[in-house]
């Protein structure tokens, strides 16, 4: 590992920098996928009942396909945003 | 050509590719065996991880779950694609650029304590034997099922196959195997669905079909599939318990699925082979793409099974006479052999009925019509298999099922195979035993661990002990309580130590558990449980499948608790978390 720490020598403050960002998107990303799962899915769907789709209702269809497509969103737009993040830093490998 | 050589000749082909491919990835050396030389491309590593994660219970279980529990069981839909989200974003690109070969290995260094290490690979080892069983089980029913040889049989001839390819190839062998046996299983998972949803819906896509029109009522599927069950005594399909304690048991099962997936070592470790930090984020979308195709569908096929089912014993409306025993399809023949389907003539009309015997308000209905009792058992894992057949498809899709079957099972077990051997030869012999064995000796260390972790599995799945449905629970348990929370802890905190992270894995472990052990009896024996594993009859009201995310609530608390009063970490250990956090040269990084 001692190759990695020389990373780290040239800038501290560029480091926290990203690092304050990355946790940033990922509580905003979590948020998104707490609230499609178990909002939508779970706690929330009383609430949306009177959204039909498809013979049921909304919060159904989060519950067995929305949230599902929801995640996919998320990770790919996390890759997206932190490959950008990486350069935007000079933290790319 | 009748049924059998079909099925013959679709498994046989199929077993022969996974052969193929295995004597053309020989692994030469520990980063082939271990990480298969991180050279794969982050598309294959996202299809072989989907290999890897499907299993048995994905493949076979999971719509037989959803046809007969409806809504409820939509746990398992968000539950086990919802971990890849915490996968992506909070373990796997820092693992990657860890750069080490196992999960102990980082909870090891990160936590500079050798008892973690060892807590983490006992934790490692007990989850995947107990998911280990689950799909050496199912190789030997589809065997069985298809191929008509016996249990036995089925079984040495499944451990043998994967025995060939993960023993010689290591994770380079396993990771192009499942490639290929991630499209068998997807192809054999959709066609029959499509089929199905054609027929229903005339929508090819059955994901769409599940919310599209039913042809013959000209009703939404779903408003048809309420109205039967509902006439059969039977909660709403898509109707929801709003009470509080089974919204609150829904919420933590879910929540144990998800951090119990990110937790489990045997998906963990597929990110160590992408070449970089960027391809493991990347790699874990691709994970998902190849998921969602059959999670996707799987709701589809769950719900259009039930209906068929229904129509079938009830072809001209629940109400009227039901099906009779002596016309009853080829289909319930086939699965009445294996057991797996039993009919009970209660009433003693020759028919067969099939509603809900235990609802109350349904039960006087039900004695004006003369119904004495359910009189038909469906196993709910036949639903998968018997798909095709219950629909009249052809025989080749009936054949093709079968493979798929088979693949998805021996996909997970290799996977869980080679979690076990490194965790054995790369953790316990190498990192605590005898630290200066030769790379060749590690290698050879590795293959005689998958071999022993083979045959172990071979046994237990010719004689299952009792419990091993329960012990899904277990490994999921163990893993959301214990594994995922020390890693989570071990990269976004520098606070945490090697005193807090003991305490806290101790804590989640034994909780998880002790809770489960009261609940299903002490090791799983029977008369043993202290509490019935009900809503209303658990100990805290939680029932012990939905336990693992106290588990892992308890472990955070324990971990930083401990932490705060105990010394802070040492400064190599902040300049560890620093590096994992960026990723700027994982590339370089080694195994040493």
């Amino acid at each position: 590992m001692t190759d990695t720490n020389s990373s780290n020598k040239t800038g501290g403050s560029n480091n926290s920098a990203y690092w304050s960002t990355n946790l940033r998107i990922i509580i905003v990303s979590l948020i998104i996928w707490a609230f499609v799962s178990f909002g939508c899915g779970i706690l929330l769907r009383p609430l949306l009942a009177d959204i039909k789709v498809g013979g049921t209702d909304l919060g159904f269809w989060f519950a067995q396909q929305g949230s599902i497509l929801v995640f996919l969103c998320l990770i790919f737009f996390y890759a997206w945003r932190m490959n950008k993040l990486d350069k935007e830093h000079g933290v790319d490998e | 050509m009748d049924q059998y050589t079909l099925n013959l000749l679709f498994v046989g082909a199929s077993f022969a590719l996974y052969i193929g491919i295995a004597v053309w990835a020989r692994a030469g050396t520990t980063a082939e065996f271990y990480a298969a030389g991180r050279g794969v491309h982050p598309i294959t590593n996202g299809m072989a991880t989907a290999a890897d994660w499907m299993s048995a219970a994905s493949f076979i279980s999971m719509a037989g779950l959803i046809a007969f529990g409806g809504y409820i069981n939509s746990s398992f839909l968000m539950g086990w694609t919802g971990g890849y989200v915490l996968l992506a974003l909070l373990l796997a690109p820092y693992l990657r650029k860890f750069g080490k070969f196992t999960v102990p290995e980082f909870i090891g260094d990160r936590f500079y304590s050798p008892t973690a290490r060892i807590i983490a690979v006992v934790c490692l080892i007990v989850a995947s034997i107990t998911y280990v069983i689950g799909q050496m089980t199912g190789v030997g029913v589809a065997f069985s099922r298809f191929l008509e040889v016996n249990n036995t049989v089925g079984l040495m001839i499944g451990a043998g196959v994967v025995f060939f390819y993960a023993v010689l190839g290591g994770m380079k062998g396993v990771t192009y195997t499942q490639v290929a046996q991630y499209c068998v299983l997807i192809t054999a998972y959709t066609i029959p669905a499509i089929f199905i949803s054609l027929q229903l819906t005339g929508n090819p896509i059955p994901a769409l079909g599940l919310f599209g029109d039913h042809v013959e009522s000209g009703q939404s599927l779903l408003t048809r599939l309420d109205q039967l069950v509902t006439e059969l005594g039977f909660r709403e399909y898509t109707a929801q318990d709003t009470t509080p304690s089974s919204v609150l048991n829904m919420v933590l099962f879910t929540f144990s699925l998800m951090i119990g997936t990110a937790g489990l070592p045997h998906v963990i470790i597929r990110f160590f082979t992408v070449p970089k930090v960027s391809d493991a984020r990347w790699s874990a979308g691709w994970a998902l793409v190849f998921i969602a195709l059959l999670y996707l569908t799987a709701p589809a096929v769950g719900a259009m099974a039930r209906l068929n089912i229904i129509d079938t014993i009830y072809p001209n409306g629940t109400a009227e006479k039901s099906l009779a025993y002596e016309a009853r399809p080829d289909w319930m023949k086939n699965w009445e052999v294996t057991g797996l389907l039993k009919f009970k003539d209660k009433n003693g009309d020759g028919l067969i009925q099939m509603y809900n015997d235990k609802s109350k308000s349904f039960a006087e209905t039900a004695e004006s019509r003369g119904w004495k009792g359910s009189e038909l058992v469906v196993n709910r894992d036949i639903l998968v298999l018997a798909n095709p057949e219950i629909a009249n498809l052809p025989g080749w899709v009936i054949a093709l099922v079968a493979a798929g079957g088979l693949a998805a099972a021996l996909s997970t077990a290799a996977g869980l195979l080679l979690a076990i051997s490194s965790a054995v030869s790369h953790d316990l012999i190498k990192g605590s035993i005898n630290p200066n064995i030769s790379e060749k000796g590690e290698l050879l260390a590795a293959r005689l661990s998958m071999a022993v972790a083979i045959v172990v599995a071979t046994y237990l799945g010719l004689n299952p002990p009792g419990f091993a449905a329960q012990t899904v629970a277990l490994a999921f348990g163990l893993a959301a309580a214990s594994i995922f929370p020390a890693l989570m802890m071990g990269i976004f905190s520098k606070r945490v130590n090697n005193r807090g992270a003991v305490a806290g894995m101790l804590t989640g472990l034994i909780f998880t558990l002790v809770y489960i052990f009261l609940h299903k009896g002490w090791f799983f024996v029977p008369g043993t449980a202290s509490y019935p594993d009900t809503i209303a009859g658990s100990l805290f009201g939680i029932k012990s499948t939905a336990i693992g995310a106290i588990g892992a609530i308890l472990n955070f608390a324990a971990a930083y608790l401990v932490s705060s009063v105990t010394e802070d970490t040492p400064d190599e250990i902040k300049e560890l978390v620093e590096s994992v956090r960026i990723p700027r040269g994982a590339s370089t990084a080694t195994d040493h």
